[in-house]
């Protein structure tokens, strides 16, 4: 008797062969197009072939620019992940501190979450004018722009995860003796650092689309000035390919996020059982 | 003296009296347990012993002072649920107790206070029979395990009292009859005062040398809310900690 859809599952080479299906049709979609605008006119722009592919991604990446004598592809990268990293940083600290303060302290949750639940509904990139205004064009402002983007968030998420811990656990702490600050560097700190990852895993997204929206707005290297450089000449050429080296570092930042998770918290996987 | 004193407790929540004319004294090293109906406020009484809650009226005593506004370690805990850390192994959760004594910034200690923490907790795990599982996480446990491990962590800080609420509620026969003997075991041993909620009756007669009995004396159909709880039995039973086995 043949099973319901919902019980049928593919095996492990069915997996990967699924998972692998919608890029091989994207991918030959692509050339396909490709070759078929190409064919019209050799000088196409918009889609193009493996051939211009190659010399672009040679041209940024692999040769120095005659201009500057760097590699434009590292420099960019360098710079963005340089910014990306700072924000990150900042935004986790101030994330950490702040949810778990008004997770746990009523007093701090009665002054600050109203404040922050408005804070997060301010649109990040209506004040970005107000940030170039007083941080000025350079670095600062765009380090600014992603803080000022996700760390509402981490605050509210990391404190809501705070109080999602069972009230037991708090009130066994104190039959233990614990203080206030020995719950939070004991029990809460730790309980919710997987969650911390998981929730920057989520940022992620937003950090990148702030950082590269500040690049394309002001400034002179990193991955999203290059992009909004390369339309101006319709180059497709460089464009695509650094869409794709964004895609893979971002993805790349996620799995190992999640790589931490597994790897410092053995007790998370066993939860909930 | 007694070790427990409460007088003429009332206890109400918005639109509700959950416990009314409460009168209770309890000498050092009774085990007391509490039966009555689902909802009569059995654990309202605990959360009060625990000072998790504030009486509307009425006060209560631990060794002839007010019982501290918060709970701290002269009062420990087993709840039905959640009464282990998660993210600690067997051993971690049973040193932690001491660990917050020992170490006021960091809660955490090193070198020989650790080693004779270790010491300390080693002997209530072997007395709980978790040597063996010593360094699993909760979730690596069983549920009897589990609550084997909550009764270690919270004698560590040898309370004066000891709060159960429905501890062994979800466990199997087998399992709670084992969880029995060395409840008793360690209660004779520590001369601890035991409160514990249970809705199994032989438990609770096997186990007490006091069993209070809570339920509503007045009703009112119309208003479900309008009248509490009170203790209406309160049997001693001829039983003396030392000839607790049975
Ligand atoms: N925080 C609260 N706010 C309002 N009412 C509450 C609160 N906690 C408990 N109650 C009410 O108090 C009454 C007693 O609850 P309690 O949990 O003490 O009962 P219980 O005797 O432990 O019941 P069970 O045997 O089912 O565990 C219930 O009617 C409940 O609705
Ligand atoms: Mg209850």
């Amino acid at each position: 008797m043949s099973r319901r859809l919902i019980n049928r599952r593919p095996d492990r080479g069915g997996r990967i062969a699924w998972g692998a299906f919608p890029f091989i049709v994207a991918i030959v979609a692509y050339f396909v197009f490709s070759a078929l605008r190409l064919a019209d006119n050799p000088n196409d722009k918009l889609l193009p072939g493996l051939a211009s592919f190659g010399a672009a991604i040679h041209r940024m990446a692999f040769a120095q620019d005659v201009r500057t004598g760097e590699i434009l592809l590292w420099m960019d990268t360098l710079a963005s992940l340089r910014r990306l990293a700072m924000g990150l940083a900042v935004a986790t600290v101030l994330g950490l501190i702040f949810g778990i303060a008004t997770g746990v302290i009523p007093y701090v949750q009665a002054g600050l979450s109203p404040f922050i639940a408005v804070l997060s509904m301010v649109p990040p990139m209506a004040i970005l004018p107000i940030l170039f205004i007083v941080f000025g064009l350079d670095e600062l402002s765009k380090v600014v722009l992603i803080v000022v983007g996700i760390t509402p968030f981490l605050i509210r998420d990391l404190a809501m995860r705070v109080g999602d811990m069972p009230g037991e656990l708090l009130i066994k702490a104190q039959t233990l003796g614990a203080s206030t600050w020995q719950i939070i560097l004991r029990v809460v700190l730790p309980q919710i650092t997987p969650r911390l990852a998981d929730a920057i895993r989520l940022s992620l997204g937003p950090a990148w689309l702030f950082l590269i929206s500040a690049e394309a707005i002001a400034a002179t290297d990193g991955l999203g000035y290059r992009i909004f450089l390369m339309r101006r000449y319709l180059a497709m050429d460089v464009i695509l390919p650094y869409v794709a080296w964004i895609t893979l570092l971002a993805f790349l930042m996620d799995w190992v996020l999640r790589l931490f998770n597994r790897r410092f918290f053995p007790w998370l996987k066993n939860e909930g059982s | 003296m007694s070790r427990i004193s409460v007088r003429n407790l009332w206890m109400e929540y918005p639109g509700q009296i959950v416990l009314e004319r409460i009168n209770l004294e309890v000498a050092p090293g009774e085990f007391c347990v509490l039966i009555g109906p689902s909802g009569c406020g059995k654990t309202t009484f605990l959360r009060l012993l625990l000072s998790m809650e504030v009486p509307t009226r009425g006060e209560i005593l631990l060794d002839g002072e007010r019982l501290p506004a918060e709970p701290g370690p002269d009062r420990g805990v087993v709840f039905q649920r959640y009464s282990v850390f998660p993210h600690l192994t067997v051993i971690q959760n049973v040193i932690l107790g001491l660990e917050f004594a020992g170490s006021r910034m960091l809660g955490k200690l090193y070198g020989a206070a650790r080693r004779r923490a270790i010491e300390d907790a080693d002997q209530v795990i072997e007395a709980v029979g978790l040597n063996a599982s010593r360094d699993k996480y909760p979730a690596q446990l069983s549920g009897g395990m589990q609550q084997r491990l909550a009764i270690a962590q919270a004698l560590i800080r040898k309370p004066k009292l000891l709060l159960l609420d429905e501890p062994f509620g979800a466990l199997d026969p087998g399992t709670k009859h084992q969880m029995h003997d060395l409840i008793i075991r360690l209660w004779q041993e520590q001369q601890i005062t035991i409160f514990m909620v249970t809705h199994d009756l032989k438990e609770g007669f096997t186990l007490a040398t006091r069993v209070l009995t809570f339920d509503k004396v007045r009703t009112d159909p119309d208003a479900p809310g309008a009248y509490g709880a009170t203790i209406t039995f309160d049997l001693p039973l001829e039983r003396r900690p030392s000839d607790g086995s049975r």
